[in-house]
């Protein structure tokens, strides 16, 4: 069958080259075309080069498999909510087909602009499509609440294309999380359609299906954290949708609103393992992550402020939220993130600390990972910096000869 | 009287190829403060155009007879006295756009294209040549400003001049899909307008980029 696609694709190639009719979407062609197939052409043999198997498309694919679990579970969890919320009973694949029908438009969405742009830039400037997009394009829709309008999405998908990655050169270029960049423009654009009891649990129908339901009694859409930041009672006890308790194990395994990605740590986890054992995540920077935050939600625990989102636990920090889809996803981005060893553990420490500050200090901000991450990237290229001049300065006082 | 090629420049100069806010990249602060509405923003440019027109007449008149040493103050004491003025007209005729620049009517006094031109031109040039360079200067930084407060009014309020645009109806609020970008009221937005209109300044000039 393979070969067929191939064949295929070499008929088709003249139609797309220099002087084909076709010529206008060659960019596209090509990216087609190596996505699907490892390119034939090599760099030259000039200078030592490393070389590896796994180019960056291949990489990227890697990243969108370990993302599927989170989508999968995400998906589930959309209509497991809404049917929660008013009350309807659909079964497991019914559910599942909800949640699908309800986030597969924000995937198109994201894919087209995202697309569309890249397409267009790497046309104009006679460059080849860079794959970045790949896996930016599946996070959107896992990181933007389940209720945002599809035209905002796009808004901040182009915005965040263009100001966050193609100004600065494209792929492999950007200073920022364009991903990041896209969430953090919705949250400074559209705060009401980001926080607030309603962003996170579809309501509505999809589709026209389920249409204009009525909610049950004692419906609440707040997220764990959201409870959290508008508490007044330093002890507080967290709830699901329909207001009954819950704890760790529920923030766990995600049955809870959220966005919809970053619900489920053992869906995420999954995706960590496959990170980790293909070696695209840094398990540095992943546990220098974990390891901030709950070092810093431990100090808030021993002798913080007296508020809930100081006394929340520290286990219950790192469950809740998108941290874990953060540390997992985001802070490991190759490209944004710190790339000498040693500085992977600043970095890492430096977003998982600052994620829970602005948790429990920001009453503004119920959620910090986002802000942290961004935070961390811009700081990146000075961490590495400066360990790469404590290496220089300590190599340079070892030296005999002055 | 035909105008000679160097006083032509003083004018169109700053207009475009010498814009003092996409060229020079001076008078960036105000350009991010008071660009959320169009109105403060033009009122804001007619300001600096008539203060950095007439300061440059008054000090390319006395420029013979400033002493070298005091020449800044001399500069800041005329530029605060018009500044004065201007703040006071505003403050009588169109209170609210004064209340709506608060303090950045008075901060034209810090204005970095006021002392750059004054310096650079004035103290050296004629007064006819100095008025129509501080007025091209003025009409540089009010045209981008103009720009800025468009895309920034428009989108940030659906308003232009005050006046709705964007139709009610077409609010969530009232039952409608759309809403104002709340990122266009922040400043961070304006920096990156600015950014855009650099950035097509520069692709239309090629020969500019360095």
């Amino acid at each position: 069958m393979f070969n067929k696609l191939y064949d295929i694709s070499e008929k088709l190639r003249p139609h797309f080259e220099e002087g084909g009719k076709l010529h206008a979407f060659w960019s596209l062609y090509d990216g087609f075309a190596t996505f699907l197939f490892t390119p034939n052409t090599t760099a030259k043999r000039i200078g030592v080069q490393v070389h590896d198997a796994n180019d960056s498309k291949r990489t990227m694919i890697m990243v969108v498999l370990a993302l599927v679990p989170a989508m999968l579970f995400g998906m589930y969890n959309v209509g497991y909510q809404h049917f929660l919320a008013t009350g309807g009973d659909a079964g497991f694949w019914a559910t599942f087909a909800f949640g699908l029908l309800a986030v597969l438009p924000y995937i198109i969405v994201s894919y087209l602009v995202g697309l569309g742009i890249e397409f267009t830039v790497a046309q104009w400037k006679h460059e080849e499509i860079a794959e970045g997009f790949l896996v930016t394009g599946f996070i959107i829709p896992l990181i933007v609440p389940i209720n945002t309008p599809l035209w905002m999405v796009a808004v901040a998908t182009a915005f965040a294309v263009i100001f966050a990655k193609e100004v600065f050169g494209g792929t492999g270029y950007n200073i920022f999380n364009v991903a990041l960049i896209t969430r953090a423009f919705l949250f400074f654009a559209y705060p009401t359609h980001m926080t607030g009891d309603k962003a996170f649990v579809r309501t509505e129908g999809t589709w026209g299906w389920d249409n204009g339901q009525a909610l049950v009694d004692g419906f609440s859409g707040a997220t764990p954290l959201g409870q959290v930041a508008v508490a007044t009672d330093p002890s507080v006890q967290l709830v699901n949708t329909l207001g009954e308790p819950i704890g760790f194990w529920d923030a766990f395994c995600g049955l809870i609103p959220g966005s919809v990605g970053e619900t489920s740590v053992i869906a995420i986890l999954l995706g960590a393992c496959l990170l980790l054992m293909t070696g695209v995540a840094s398990w540095k920077t992943m546990t220098a992550v974990f390891a901030g935050g709950a070092l810093t939600a431990l100090l808030f625990n021993i002798g913080g402020v007296d508020t809930a989102a100081a006394n929340m636990p520290w286990y219950m920090h790192l469950v809740t939220g998108g941290f874990c889809f953060g540390a997992v996803f985001m802070a490991t981005d190759p490209v944004t993130s710190a790339r000498t060893e040693c500085g992977k553990w600043i970095y890492g420490l430096l977003i998982g600390c600052m994620a829970i500050v602005i948790r429990v200090l920001n009453p503004g901000y119920p959620e910090g990972m986002m802000l942290a991450i961004l935070l961390g990237n811009c700081f990146a290229p000075l961490i590495d910096w400066c360990v790469v001049q404590s290496n220089i300065n300590m190599r340079a006082k070892r030296a005999t000869i002055k | 009287m035909a105008l000679s090629e160097k006083t032509r420049e003083a004018f169109l100069g700053p207009l475009n190829k010498n814009n003092p806010v996409v060229v020079q990249i001076l008078g960036i602060c105000s350009a991010l403060a008071v660009t959320v509405q169009l109105k403060p923003a033009l009122v804001m440019g007619i300001a600096v155009t008539i203060i950095v027109a007439l300061s440059n007449v008054v000090i390319s008149a006395l420029r013979n007879t400033i002493p070298n040493r005091i020449r800044i103050i001399v500069q800041l004491v005329v530029v605060a006295a018009l500044v004065t003025l201007v703040s006071g007209i505003l403050k009588a005729f169109a209170y609210d756009v004064s209340v709506a620049l608060s303090v950045y009517i008075g901060l034209i006094i810090t204005n970095c294209i006021l002392m750059g031109r004054l310096e650079a031109y004035a103290m050296s040039n004629g007064p006819l040549d100095s008025l129509l360079d501080g007025l091209g200067n003025g009409f540089g930084y009010m045209w981008v400003l103009v720009v800025v407060a468009f895309v920034r009014e428009l989108l940030g309020s659906g308003t232009l001049m005050g006046f709705r645009i964007i139709p009610e109806s077409w609010y969530v609020a009232n039952g409608g899909f759309y809403e104002n970008c709340g990122m266009m009221v922040m400043p961070a937005m304006a920096l990156i307008l600015v950014g855009c209109v650099i950035w097509a300044h520069r692709s239309l000039n090629k020969e500019e980029v360095k």
